[in-house]
């Protein structure tokens, strides 16, 4: 639970419907049942027309080719204006020729922000911090990340994510340490004692009866 | 607005939700199909459009409307 100005905002946990918004965005007012079907990143940055945001949506917008391969929507927020991000995404096509191609939430009364829990005021009592929220087709959170102001975000991971959680629903398995796609999968680990015995004799490899990799 | 401008005239990505409408297409993902947008931009753009009066609603199904003809002939 987090206390901001007074109130306790409930945070969004992993595994728990995503809360409902509605609100203006650079694509016009947007809604998230209008995601449905398809998985969403939100993430927030602090502000516009800030060095280390800019080398996010840059980097944001080089991914998202590979995004909607995986059939990722993507939308950033933050409490600025929609005027201001419409001239900040304009300024940073000028400047650096990268179109930003994903809406962008303008959250001046913050509902979205405190929602997902956004605003962490021991590092910005206005701003929100940099939120990746991975959201599934069906509209649950499935990742949570946060990063303080100071650092961009890896994009490499955050497709890691994406890649490992959609093989883990797609064949009920789940990714070790570091996995990347086609490396070898985690079996789930056998629940009774007749399912390790026969864990060991299925062709698996296994360090032991609890852990053990498939090729997919 | 996206599909609307604030004079009330659709833009170009709402002219096209317009004529694919026209076409007797009616569904937010036949709709996405056929005029190339993403899936969340159709279901958005329809509800501008039916908030607009230039198409109506249904259930899941989308049509247009007299005006909405108008706008595109």
């Amino acid at each position: 639970m987090e206390e901001v100005k007074g109130q306790v905002i409930s945070l969004p946990r992993l595994g728990e419907p995503a809360p409902a918004f509605e609100a203006v965005t650079t694509h016009g007012v947007l809604k998230l049942e209008d995601f449905k079907g398809s998985w969403l990143i939100l993430f927030s940055h602090p502000a516009d027309f800030t060095p280390v945001c800019t080398t996010e949506f840059i980097a944001f917008a080089e991914i998202h080719p590979d995004l909607q391969k995986r059939g990722v929507e993507l939308v950033g927020l933050s409490v600025d204006s929609v005027s201001s991000h419409i001239a900040w995404v304009r300024n940073v096509e000028e400047k650096t020729g990268v179109k930003i191609p994903f809406p962008v939430i303008a959250d001046l009364s913050k509902e979205v922000s405190l929602a997902y829990g956004m605003i962490h005021p021991g590092q910005s009592a206005t701003a929100t911090v940099r939120c990746v929220f991975i959201i599934d087709d069906k509209q649950i959170i499935r990742t949570i990340l946060y990063y303080p102001l100071t650092t961009g975000r890896n994009m490499d991971e955050i497709l890691r994510i994406i890649d490992a959680l959609q093989t883990t629903d797609a064949n009920a398995v789940a990714t070790p340490a570091n996995w990347r796609p086609g490396d070898m999968v985690v079996v789930p680990p056998p629940n009774t004692q007749e399912m390790a015995e026969e864990r060991v004799k299925q062709g698996y490899e296994c360090v032991d009866w609890y852990l053990c990799k498939k090729k997919l | 607005m996206a599909c609307i401008s604030p004079d009330g005239k659709p833009t170009e990505s709402g002219v096209k939700m317009l004529r694919a409408l026209n076409s007797g297409l009616g569904f937010p993902e036949e709709i996405a199909k056929d005029t190339g947008l993403p899936l969340f931009k159709a279901r958005s753009g329809l509800r501008e459009l039916t908030q607009a009066g230039l198409a109506s609603q249904k259930d899941d199904k989308y049509g247009i409307t007299n005006k909405g003809t108008e706008l595109i002939e």
